[in-house]
């Protein structure tokens, strides 16, 4: 049954069956999409007719590769400039959050922590939905109030970076808490004997140490952000991020530049999560 | 140690304006805007009519009800796949190749959702490559339409959700000691009586945290049942959707969000009740 205890061979036999399987359920859309995106053809489907690199490179007229598609190109900077500007913003709340729930006592504490993890266990499509709804009556409540009509509380660039901070930030503070967990708060103490204020402590003993698990989580966010839909689908706005775009796409109809940028996104993970999953490891030897 | 005031409001100032502004204050908009409407007059006033709407259209509450029992049957079938495979990583498999199957348990998670349910759209659709080969192998002689049903977005849901349920299973059996199963097939327990005395008990807050992340992921999941269900599978997102972006009904849809939120909140909180779990050691 396990490592130890001799098995029968059918038995073994089947549960190793079971899970290659299990695998190839895992891996076998990804890949199918991955070697489409090579194929000489207006569809991505099967037969194969021999291995071209169109998808990626022609510039028309009849087909056009996604390194000359402007629009596909376009959002997929903009997914980049969402995700770049959410990773700082979350890392700078989330690692204030890990400093204030580890390391400071105020009334109340409990109860702001549980409500901190609430982004967990709420559906990405009410976070939307409610943000959209608080901007819009934000966005009235000034216009009413001073006459000025704040675009970043339309759905826009800014108000879909606002809805993916928020939950996201709630990941990075997990991440870093769970470092600040492991410090030994005797150097701290160390410093602050040695004359340091709080504030100097923190900057140059504690966010030193901190560093790996910051990156790691500010990798974890960008992530997250440059993947995300369900809370995006609600506020974006003219600019709309990579997987709407191609969502769009999808729902339409769908041409191997599709499978050209799934390919691109496939290798660029992978390569993002090894390096990840690399300094995790060299971390904990 | 000593703490100064300067470093708990630095840190507390964010934290609160980003708890308060981002996830409190939408949430009561949302419970306000539901509870909003047009008296006859056409003026606006406080209402109930939009959750009235809800019970007395059969399509809104039996597409909640729906939505609600698919997400179990999901939770279920993640459940029933995710233990032999969790067990097989933690205990079956060489230990030396433990880091590489996680490693390709994840890798297809870090990819986009959306990648992922294109990838099968492209492998099972009419003029897919599923059908190209069962044609070719002459087991069908013309296409079958595979996507666009119930059993094929349910498996969509499956496929999406089973990393959450794969990786705390794997981490609670992990800490499973071998010598109680050793001991138990000494005694000549069968495979059958071992799961269900031993590894089904040691990893009950692995199964409960899987099981709650599987749920909520499938009760509001949009793109997965948008793309692979069929036009007779509606999910609620897609009435939540409806409401909010075709019909700019922003007060019914706020109700329909409300009342998933609700559901959600209230199946997260009896798994947690049953299991006698807290919500954050579900989370870490």
């Amino acid at each position: 049954m396990i490592r130890s205890l001799p098995n029968t061979r059918g038995y073994a036999f089947s549960y190793n069956l079971f899970i290659i399987l299990y695998f190839v359920f895992l891996f076998a859309p990804l890949a199918v999409t991955c070697v489409l995106a090579f194929n000489n053809s207006d569809f991505p489907s099967l037969p194969w007719q021999g291995f071209s690199l169109d998808w990626f490179f022609a510039d028309g007229p009849s087909r056009i590769g996604i390194f000359h598609d402007e629009e596909n190109l376009r959002s997929i900077w903009t997914s980049f400039e969402t995700a770049f500007c959410v990773s700082i913003l979350s890392v700078i709340v989330g690692t204030c959050a890990a400093f204030l729930f580890e390391q400071e006592e105020f009334p109340f504490k409990g109860a702001l922590y549980f409500l901190m993890l609430a982004p967990l266990v709420i559906p990405g499509v009410i976070l939307g939905i409610s943000i959209l709804l608080a901007a819009n009556s934000a966005g009235t409540f000034v216009e009413d109030a001073t006459g000025f009509d704040v675009s970043f509380l339309r759905p826009s660039f800014w108000l879909v970076v606002l809805g993916q901070f928020s939950f996201i930030t709630t990941f990075v503070a997990l991440v870093v808490s769970a470092r600040l967990k492991k410090f030994d708060r005797s150097l701290e103490e160390a410093a602050l004997n040695l004359g340091a204020t709080r504030l100097e402590t923190i900057w140059y003993v504690t966010l030193r140490f901190l560093r790996p698990s910051i990156i790691g989580a500010g990798a974890v966010a960008f992530l997250m952000s440059f993947e995300n839909f369900n809370t995006t689908l609600f506020l974006v706005g003219s600019k709309p991020t990579l997987p709407i775009n191609l969502y769009l796409q999808v729902r339409d109809g769908s041409t191997p530049v599709i499978n050209a940028i799934s390919f691109l996104l496939i290798v660029g993970t992978s390569c993002l999560a090894l390096v990840n999953l690399y300094f995790n490891k060299k971390e904990a030897d | 140690m000593k703490s100064s005031k300067a470093a708990l409001w630095l840190f507390l100032t964010p934290v609160l304006m980003w708890l308060v502004l981002m996830i409190v204050l939408p949430h009561i908009d949302l419970l306000i805007m539901s509870l909003r409407g047009k008296d006859e007059l056409g003026k606006p006033a406080w209402t109930l009519a939009n959750y009235m709407n809800f019970f007395s259209e059969p399509i809104y509450w039996l597409t909640f009800v729906r939505t609600a029992l698919y997400s179990i049957l999901t939770m279920l079938i993640t459940l029933v796949i995710g233990l032999p495979t969790a067990f097989y990583i933690a205990k079956v498999g060489r230990a030396r190749f433990q880091g590489f199957f996680m490693i390709l348990l994840l890798l297809p998670f870090w990819v986009s959702e959306l990648v992922r349910v294109y990838g099968w759209m492209i492998l099972l659709r009419e003029s897919g490559v599923l059908n190209f080969l069962l044609i070719k192998a002459g087991i069908l002689n013309k296409p079958i339409e595979m996507l666009y049903n119930d059993a094929t977005m349910i498996m969509g849901l499956v496929y999406t959700s089973m990393l959450f349920m794969v990786v705390p299973l794997v981490s609670v059996m992990e800490s499973l000691d071998d010598s109680l199963i050793e001991a138990a097939c000494d005694l000549g327990a069968s495979k059958l009586v071992i799961w269900r005395d031993i590894v089904i008990p040691h990893c009950k807050p692995g199964i409960t945290s899987g099981c709650i992340v599987v749920f909520m992921l499938s009760l509001g999941n949009y793109l997965t049942p948008n793309l692979m269900g069929g036009k007779n599978s509606l999910w609620f997102t897609e009435q939540i959707y409806n409401q909010f972006i075709a019909s700019f009904n922003w007060n019914q849809g706020s109700a329909f969000g409300f009342l998933l939120l609700a559901l959600s909140s209230l199946i997260i909180w009896a798994g947690l009740k049953i299991t006698g779990q807290k919500l954050g050691e579900t989370a870490s």
